[in-house]
């Protein structure tokens, strides 16, 4: 993965001039129906700079038999296993007359067979799924309060970003066929983000998609609720009804396909209308976070986002009290400037202090400053020892009181020092034997 | 004559020719096996009475100085990849012959850069017979698709010398491109429009070469200091416009990398030599020009300087980020191959511990020993490695030639050799049941630091047991191999000719491998 493909990333996140804005922060998206007969459809990426993906451009015939060309960069490692792959789809659609043109950079089965099953399906129109092996590594739930410091977006259209994305550990990875997406890819997008759920390892983050925006978005649903995604991001989410949707429709899915696992949301407010809506928002069935996002909350006001966020002061304030009156995470914006380690540093800091929970990330450069500083600092650590010692202590005495000092520590006290114990000592800033050395100094 | 010869099995397993070119070459045996007799090569001697006594050697062209050289048909002409992709001097070299209707000329570069791809007009029409030195690019495919009428050869910097000095490879014309030379032809490096930093590479063509043409576009009164090139070895200098493109010369990856995957490795690695105590003060390294070789520099600083310790030496490759520890008092001295950014350059001119260092003193094998063996880690790159550790750096897995060697094969002597590779890339595995082409033996390769585990070298139980409870990812390189192919799928083995056209020789002479052509 090189920079500059995640650059390119952030300029669709920030970008699109194609989507059609109407009224206040209604994007409508023109996704082209997969019955849109043409001749010939064109799917994929190629060109220089593109890596791990292919180009298929497919004709259906009446007759003539099946005619692959393949110009692969890997065609004397898996020529042979492309061309099985290519001819083991066309019979799953019954298809028996075709002209394919697979030019691959390098793509793995799941992106070829994506980028071919949505070409298929824009000729035919079929809506027969080709599903690539399901990881049973990719099989688990999330629980409604596990840490979120960290969420890395990747775009939902570009297989190179993704493959490596677990590797550096975010709490969750964003598979996103919103904002970074282009308009024109976002239908051929959905294929591959389906098939990454299924087929990539995304060794223990938490799988997230974020959908398009609702109504349009509702259909990016049909693509991830059958695949096991933890998490679904509600972009531009300005009232309660918008979530009441994405449940109905999950719960509808979730019934056809017999789910029973939990699928939480995570609305992302990113108006001022959202901001006034917050709490409505936060207190929604299965939200267990609110993002904000503060590139369209500053246009919507008018105003330019800056790195101090005076700006956007009270809109993550009212964001921080909504989540915590609803008791769910409070989830800052992404920081843009990827080079600017120590902006990012100071904007953790301070998205900590305001009492967000964690923060969207857009290079897995950022994770580690993003987790090192929303993670707790040595005078939390050492007060949480403090505190969770005297509880087992009073534990241990049969006391029903806990108390430090002269100070009597209520539950919820206690809880939150348990909640910092066990997150240093996850993040190993803290060994698990702690207490000996604690009473032995 | 054949191209090669009389195949063999040697002693790695690999199928290899022992007469390439119509000279017997001896299969590898193992390392450290290959005993050298005899005494090494000599030029001829020559006289004062046949050189201008004031001193002043200067021809007026190229083609007029090979004249005098008494260029014909067979000879072998050196050049040298100092301005790398920025050579200018190279080609002139071979129009110059090609003008003259030689033909069946042997090409001996250090290295062979993309800029020397117009060479390939001259292999197809006879000029050149063949090419020992490395085929990149454009020139590596044109020889494994078998469009060179003679065998390739690749040898390491120190084989080179080692081939050199041995008269394995005897040079008749040496021609040394200098950014800086006096008409005596004392040449230097370090400063000129196209400074390179020093001229290494050329020390052996110098010493052993039968005549040395100099070619400057800076030619300053006598005497040129400090001479890297002595003037006594030389018989002709010519100046030209241009020798070199500046910025092309420094062209090498001087950069630390941005990318996350290249960053996790170089991460990986430097927490790596932490743990099994290699980063202590007084230690030594070695790390190459990539991006996250550079990154890993960065590191070992960042370590050194937090607590208070520095390194006694570090081999360059040298860049700004080598200099910048050296100035900040980090190392005590660089011994410097090559510079690869103008900051180094600089430091060379200027700063009396970075010294100027060649293949003779870094690598050479058939030398009283050399300062490869005494590096406490280096850090390298490669296209492939075996279950065996057995690694490749100069085929693609399709069977392309696509990289020289360098002085990676010299640098396997060090004390611990590091590869921080990508497990895969795009969709091709690194880690292969078999090699491609083997360019060292896996009993010198150590550790291999990939993004989803580092894998150590059985032989190497010392680093084992220091990393016994370790954090760090340790698998075994069968357990990384099985997931860049549950990943990847698993690959098919290129299917290639029985034809071969290149050789690779080991440090000491011996053929290690053959690359055969492939099937277009």
């Amino acid at each position: 993965m090189d920079e500059l493909q995640y650059f390119l990333g952030i300029v669709f996140f920030f970008a699109l001039p194609d989507v059609t804005l109407h009224g206040n922060h209604n994007t409508v998206l023109n996704i082209k129906p997969e019955a849109d007969v043409a001749a010939i459809a064109a799917i994929g990426n190629k060109g220089k700079g593109i890596r791990s993906d292919c180009h298929v451009t497919l004709e259906i015939r009446q007759s003539g038999g099946i005619e692959i060309q393949l110009i692969s960069k890997v065609k004397s490692m898996y020529g042979d296993s492309i061309l099985s792959l290519c001819n083991e789809i066309f019979r799953f659609y019954n298809i028996s007359d075709a002209s394919l043109l697979l030019e691959d950079s390098g793509a793995l089965e799941l992106v070829i067979a994506a980028r071919l099953e949505a070409a298929i399906r824009q000729l035919t129109g079929s809506t027969k799924e080709y599903l690539t092996e399901f990881l049973p590594q990719n099989k688990y739930q999330t629980a409604r309060d596990r840490d979120r410091f960290s969420r890395l977006y990747l775009p939902g259209n570009s297989p190179s970003l993704m493959i490596n994305a677990g590797i550096h550990k975010p709490n969750g990875i964003i598979l996103d066929l919103e904002d970074a997406v282009a308009v024109s890819k976002k239908a051929e997008a959905r294929f591959l983000v389906r098939n990454a759920l299924r087929s990539l390892d995304f060794y223990g983050a938490e799988r997230m998609v974020r959908i398009n925006q609702v109504p349009a978005g509702l259909a990016d649903l049909d693509y991830i609720i059958p695949h096991n995604v933890n998490l679904v991001l509600v972009p531009k989410c300005e009232s309660a009804e918008q979530l009441k949707l994405v449940n109905e429709n999950i719960e509808k899915i979730k019934k056809e396909k017999g789910i029973n696992s939990n699928i939480w949301l995570m609305p992302i407010i990113e108006s001022a209308l959202g901001v006034l809506k917050a709490l409505e928002i936060a207190s929604s069935p299965n939200v267990v976070a609110v993002a904000i996002g503060l590139e369209d909350y500053t246009a919507d006001l008018g105003t330019r986002r800056t790195n101090e966020g005076n700006e956007s002061f009270f809109a993550r304030s009212m964001v921080v009290n909504a989540c915590k009156a609803a008791g769910v995470q409070a989830i800052d914006s992404v920081f843009s400037d990827i080079a600017d380690m120590e902006a990012l540093k100071q904007t953790v800091l301070r998205s900590k202090a305001l009492g967000f929970d964690g923060m969207g990330c857009i290079h897995p450069r950022q994770i580690r400053v993003i987790h090192d500083n929303f993670a707790p600092d040595e005078a939390e650590i050492d007060k949480a020892k403090k505190i969770v010692n005297a509880f087992i202590e009073a534990t241990e005495k049969g006391l029903g009181v806990v108390s430090l000092g002269t100070k009597m520590i209520d539950p919820p006290v206690v809880k939150r020092a348990q909640h910092t114990i066990n997150l240093a000592v996850s993040m190993g800033k803290l060994n698990a034997d702690w207490r000996n050395e604690f009473l032995n100094v | 004559m054949s191209k090669y010869d009389k195949l063999t099995t040697n002693a790695i397993g690999r199928v290899v020719p022992q007469i390439i070119n119509g000279k017997e070459a001896v299969p590898y045996l193992g390392v450290g096996k290959f005993r050298p007799t005899g005494r090494k090569y000599a030029p001829p001697i020559s006289t004062c009475a046949d050189y201008p006594d004031d001193g002043n050697k200067v021809t007026g062209s190229i083609r007029e100085a090979l004249e005098k050289c008494g260029l014909k048909n067979g000879m072998t002409i050196s050049t040298h990849h100092h301005f790398r992709n920025g050579d200018l001097v190279g080609n002139q070299v071979f129009d110059a012959a090609a003008e003259l209707g030689i033909k069946n000329l042997t090409w001996a570069p250090s290295a062979s850069f993309e800029c020397h791809s117009p060479l390939i007009k001259y292999l197809e029409d006879g000029t050149i017979h063949h090419i020992e030195g490395s085929m990149n690019g454009a020139l590596g495919k044109f020889t494994t698709e078998g469009g060179m009428q003679g065998m390739g050869i690749l040898r390491s910097h120190g084989g080179r010398y080692q081939a050199i000095q041995d008269g394995d490879l005897h040079v008749d014309i040496a021609v040394i491109a200098a950014p800086t030379a006096d008409a005596f032809g004392n040449a230097t490096g370090d400063r000129g429009p196209a400074a390179c930093g020093l001229l290494g590479f050329a020390l052996a063509d110098s010493q052993y070469a039968d005549k040395v043409i100099v070619v400057t576009d800076n030619l300053v009164p006598f005497p040129c200091v400090p001479w890297q090139i002595h003037g006594n070895y030389v018989d002709h200098v010519v100046v030209l416009d241009k020798v070199g493109i500046p910025e092309k010369i420094v062209s090498g990856t001087t950069e630390i990398t941005k990318s996350p995957d290249r960053l996790l490795l170089a991460e990986l690695t430097a927490q790596f030599c932490d743990e099994t105590g290699i980063v202590r003060d007084g230690f030594s390294f070695q790390a190459g020009a990539g991006g996250t070789a550079l990154s890993i520099g960065i590191y070992f600083a960042e370590m050194l300087r937090k607590r208070g310790m520095k390194a006694r030496f570090a081999r360059g490759g040298s860049n700004k980020y080598l200099v910048k520890m050296l100035e900040e008092g980090l190392v005590d001295y660089i011994l410097d191959g090559q510079t690869f950014d103008l900051e180094g350059v600089r430091s060379m001119r200027e700063n009396a511990g970075h010294l100027n260092t060649s293949p003779f003193t870094s690598y050479n094998y058939h030398g009283k020993g050399n300062f490869a063996s005494m590096v406490d880690v280096v850090i390298l790159g490669a296209t492939e490695v075996d279950i065996n550790f057995n690694a490749n750096v100069v085929t693609h897995s399709d069977g392309y030639l696509l990289h020289g060697i360098g002085g990676w094969m010299n640098c396997l002597f060090s004390k611990c050799v590091i590869l921080p590779i990508p497990l895969f890339r795009d969709r091709m595995p690194v880690i292969r049941d078999q090699v491609t082409t083997i360019c060292g033996p896996g009993e010198l390769i150590d550790v291999i630091v990939t993004e989803r585990g580092i894998a150590i070298n059985p032989l190497r139980t010392d680093l084992i047991d220091k990393l016994k409870g370790s954090s760090l990812p340790i698998r075994s390189i069968h357990q990384l191999k099985e997931e860049a192919e549950r990943i990847c799928g698993k690959p098919s083995l290129p299917v290639l000719s029985d034809e071969f056209i290149a050789a690779i020789k080991w440090v000491d002479g011996t053929v290690i491998d053959a690359v055969r052509k492939v099937i277009v």
